[in-house]
C-alpha cells in the first residue's frame, strides 16, 4: 500500500485579514498586499488578499453584530443572501459565495486566517483536522523554516469545542494566530513575525505545486481538549484572574494543583485535573465574553504522509 | 548679625508660599555656607475629607472597573476621623457594560468648563450628558463644594509602569502623594506627568475635585485584567488613602525636590496622504522603551518597506503613552515630555489654630 498522498495543485489561495476588525498585523498586510502583490506573487499560485469584515476594521472592533469567525455554520450557510441577516451572517454568505461554496470542488484550496491574540502564543499555526496532510507538511515546512523562531502548532478537532471559521470555507484551512498584542495595536516584532510566516507558506504552496515532493515527517502538535471559565459569581461576573504564575504561560505545563486563578480578595484557585496539561489561549481578551480563561491542550505527534501534487 | 542665604531653583508661578528668612549668627555657619538660603514655610491645606475613585471612564480599561466594584462592597467610611470618605465611582457604566471606550465620545475628554455648560437636549451624546451628571455629583468643577480628590483609574497598552496624570504642577497633594509612592513602591516606576492646560480648558475627569490625578497604569491590553496590574493599582490607591488618612490625623510631609514630566507635544505615525493609513510601526528600540530619553537621530518608526524615521528634533525629550491603541484615532503615536524639578513645600492639615 503506498504511503504517498497524491494532491491537486493548490491554485487558488486566498490571505484572509480583518476577521475580527480589531486584530491589526492582518489588515495592515492584507491592505498592504492589496495595494502592492509583489511580495505575495509566486509562479503557479493565485493569491487573493480578502478584507473579511471590512465594517469592523473600519471602526476597529472585533465585530458589529456576531463574531464572524463563528458565523460559518451550515445552519447560517444555508440561508438566503438576498433576505435581512445581522452583518456578519451576510458577510458570511458572501465570503462563501466567493470563496466557497464550503464542501465542494469549486470552493478555494487553501485560505491563510490571520489573527492577532493578547495572549502570549508566539506564533501559533491553528490546524482543523489531524488528517490534512497538506496542512500538516505545510506547517513542518514553515516551522523548519522560521526556527529558532518557535512556531506552535494547535489542533483543534474536538466536537464541542471546535468552531465555523471563515476559513473553513476552503479545502485546507489554516489559522496564523500570533501574539501577545493588544487589539487595536501594531507592534513591530508581531507584524514582522506573521510577515515571515506568510512568505515560507506560499513558498512551500510555490514547491508543491511545481513538483516537489514532501517526505513523510513528524509534525509536534498540542490538541484542544477543554476549555476553563472564569470562576464567576451568581451574576455572572468574574470574580477571579488569571493567577501570576500562569499569566504569560501559554504552551508551558500545569500540572495538578498549580495556582491556575487570584480572587480579588487574594485567594487562590488551583488547578484540579488529574495530568498535566498544556493551557494555551491564557487571558485573550476576547474571549471573557465566551466564557474561557484558557483553553487546555494536550500533547502529540502527528504524521504526515509524504506529498506530491498530481497535475491533471 | 548675618543673613544667609541659598537660592534654590524655585517656580515663580507659585503663588500660596511664602518665603521667610533665616537668620544665622554662628560664625562656623558663615564659614560653611557661602550662598544664599530661602526655607519654605510649612504650606497648611484643608483635610482631605471626600476622595472620589473613579473606575471605567473608559470602558474597556479593566482594573479600574474591577477595582471600583470591590470598593463598592465596602464599607464607605473606615474607621476614625482622619479616614476620608470614599466614593466609589462607575464612571461610564454604558462603555463598561460593552466593554469599549467610549459609547458616542471619549468622556475624558468632556469635563472642560464649555462641555459642562452645554445645553442638553436629546441629540447630545451620551458621554457629555454623563460629564454633566459627574460633575453634579462630584462637583461642581471649580466649586467649594466639589470633593476633595478625584482618583480616576485608566490602563494603557503602553509599558508606563504607574504614573500620576495631573493638569497642575503646583497641586501639592497630589505631589506629596505621588512622593509617597514613589517612596513605598520601590519595584513599580512611578512617575508624575504634567499636561499644562488652565482649568478651564482641563477636559479630563480628574480636573472635576479639588485636587486629583489620572492614575495610569500599563502596559496591559484593552479588555483584560492582568493579575500583576492589579496588584500594582489596589496598591497605588491603597497608599493615596493611607497618604491621606496621615495628613489628616496632622501627620507633616516634609517639603521636597521631585523631578516631573511636562507635556512639550504630540508625535502622529507616518500616514498616506490620501487614504490616511498608517504606513509604519513604532521602531522595535522604541517600542516599550517609555520615558527612556530620545535623541535627535535616534530611531521612531518602521515602515513597512523597512526603512527608518529618525527623530529630528534638537532637544532630547522623554517619550510616553509609545503605542496606546486609543491613540491611534486621535492621531497620536506618542507623546514627548520635558523633565523638570519642582520644589515642594511642606504640607500639613489646616487645623483650627492655624485658620
Amino acid at each position: 500500500m503506498s504511503c504517498e498522498v497524491s494532491l491537486p495543485e493548490a491554485k487558488k489561495v486566498a490571505i484572509f485579514g480583518g476577521t475580527h476588525g480589531n486584530e491589526m498585523s492582518g489588515v495592515t498586510l492584507v491592505n498592504l498586499w492589496l495595494k502592492n502583490r509583489a511580495e505575495i506573487r509566486r509562479s503557479g499560485v493565485e493569491v487573493q488578499p480578502f478584507i473579511t469584515n471590512p465594517r469592523a476594521v473600519e471602526k476597529c472592533t472585533r465585530y458589529i453584530d456576531i463574531d464572524l469567525n463563528r458565523a460559518f455554520t451550515p445552519e447560517n450557510l444555508s440561508k438566503r443572501e438576498a433576505e435581512d441577516h445581522p452583518y456578519e451572517i451576510k458577510r458570511a454568505l458572501e465570503i462563501n459565495r466567493i470563496f466557497g461554496p464550503k464542501g465542494s470542488s469549486d470552493a478555494y484550496d487553501v485560505i491563510f486566517d490571520l489573527h492577532n491574540t493578547t495572549s502570549n502564543m508566539g506564533c501559533t499555526l491553528i490546524l482543523e483536522s489531524s488528517q490534512d496532510h497538506l496542512n500538516l507538511q505545510m506547517v513542518h515546512y514553515i516551522k523548519q523554516a522560521v526556527a529558532p523562531m518557535t512556531c506552535s502548532v494547535l489542533v483543534n478537532e474536538h466536537p464541542f469545542l471546535q468552531y465555523s471559521t471563515s476559513r473553513s470555507v476552503a479545502k485546507h484551512p489554516i489559522g496564523l494566530e500570533v501574539g501577545p498584542q493588544p487589539q487595536g495595536v501594531l507592534r513591530s516584532n508581531i507584524f514582522q513575525s506573521m510577515r515571515l510566516i506568510l512568505r515560507h507558506a506560499l513558498d512551500f504552496i510555490e514547491l508543491f505545486n511545481g513538483g516537489m515532493e514532501f517526505p513523510p515527517c513528524t509534525v509536534d502538535v498540542y490538541q484542544v481538549t477543554e476549555r476553563v471559565d472564569y470562576p464567576r459569581d451568581t451574576n455572572g461576573n468574574i470574580t477571579a484572574m488569571v493567577h501570576p504564575n500562569l499569566q504569560d504561560c501559554d504552551w508551558e505545563p500545569l500540572n495538578p494543583g498549580d495556582p491556575m486563578f487570584l480572587t480579588f480578595d487574594g485567594r487562590t484557585v488551583e488547578y484540579k485535573g488529574g495530568n498535566t496539561v498544556y493551557p494555551t489561549f491564557i487571558n485573550e481578551a476576547a474571549y471573557y465574553e465566551k466564557q474561557q480563561a484558557f483553553v487546555i491542550t494536550k500533547r502529540g505527534t502527528l504524521i504526515a504522509r509524504q506529498i506530491k501534487v498530481s497535475k491533471m | 548679625m548675618l543673613i544667609i542665604f541659598t537660592v534654590q531653583h524655585y517656580d515663580a508661578s507659585v503663588s500660596l508660599q511664602e518665603l521667610s528668612m533665616v537668620t544665622v549668627a554662628d560664625q562656623e555657619e558663615e564659614r560653611r555656607s557661602s550662598h544664599l538660603i530661602y526655607k519654605m514655610e510649612v504650606v497648611s491645606l484643608p483635610a482631605v475629607s471626600r476622595v472620589a475613585i473613579c473606575g471605567g471612564t473608559h470602558g474597556n480599561e479593566m482594573t479600574g472597573v474591577f477595582l471600583v466594584k470591590e470598593l463598592q462592597k465596602r464599607k464607605r467610611k473606615e474607621e476614625g476621623a482622619e479616614a476620608p470618605d470614599i466614593l466609589p465611582v462607575i464612571s461610564n457604566p454604558r462603555a463598561v457594560q460593552r466593554c469599549q471606550r467610549y459609547i458616542e465620545t471619549d468622556l475624558n475628554r468632556c469635563f472642560t468648563t464649555a462641555t459642562l455648560s452645554v445645553p442638553v437636549s436629546d441629540g447630545t451624546p451620551y458621554e457629555i450628558q454623563r460629564a454633566q451628571e459627574l460633575n453634579v455629583f462630584l462637583g461642581p468643577k471649580g466649586s467649594v463644594k466639589s470633593v476633595d480628590l478625584v482618583c480616576d483609574l485608566h490602563n494603557t497598552t503602553a509599558n508606563m509602569g504607574l504614573c500620576l496624570i495631573s493638569y497642575s504642577e503646583c497641586d501639592w497633594i497630589s505631589l506629596h502623594i505621588c512622593r509617597h509612592l514613589q517612596k513605598e513602591m520601590p519595584s513599580v516606576p512611578v512617575r508624575y506627568i504634567h499636561y499644562d492646560v488652565p482649568l478651564s480648558e482641563a477636559y479630563s475627569l480628574e480636573s472635576v475635585g479639588k485636587h486629583g490625578f489620572a492614575m495610569e497604569v500599563g502596559p496591559q491590553p484593552h479588555g483584560v485584567v492582568r493579575a500583576d496590574v492589579w496588584g500594582t493599582m489596589t496598591e497605588g490607591v491603597r497608599l493615596v488613602l493611607d497618604w491621606i488618612k496621615r495628613f489628616n490625623s496632622g501627620v507633616q510631609f516634609d517639603d521636597k525636590v521631585m523631578e516631573i514630566y511636562t507635556l512639550v507635544k504630540t508625535i502622529d505615525y507616518p500616514r498616506d496622504p490620501e487614504t490616511q493609513m498608517i504606513t509604519a510601526t513604532i521602531h522595535p528600540q522604541l517600542q516599550d522603551h517609555d520615558f527612556c530619553l530620545l535623541h535627535q537621530g535616534d530611531p521612531l518608526f518602521l515602515t513597512f518597506s523597512g526603512n527608518t524615521e529618525y527623530y529630528r528634533g534638537e532637544e532630547p525629550l522623554y517619550p510616553f503613552f509609545v503605542n496606546e491603541s486609543a491613540y491611534y484615532e486621535k492621531g497620536i503615536a506618542f507623546l514627548l515630555a520635558r523633565k523638570k524639578k519642582v520644589n515642594i513645600p511642606s504640607v500639613r492639615v489646616m487645623t483650627r489654630e492655624s485658620v
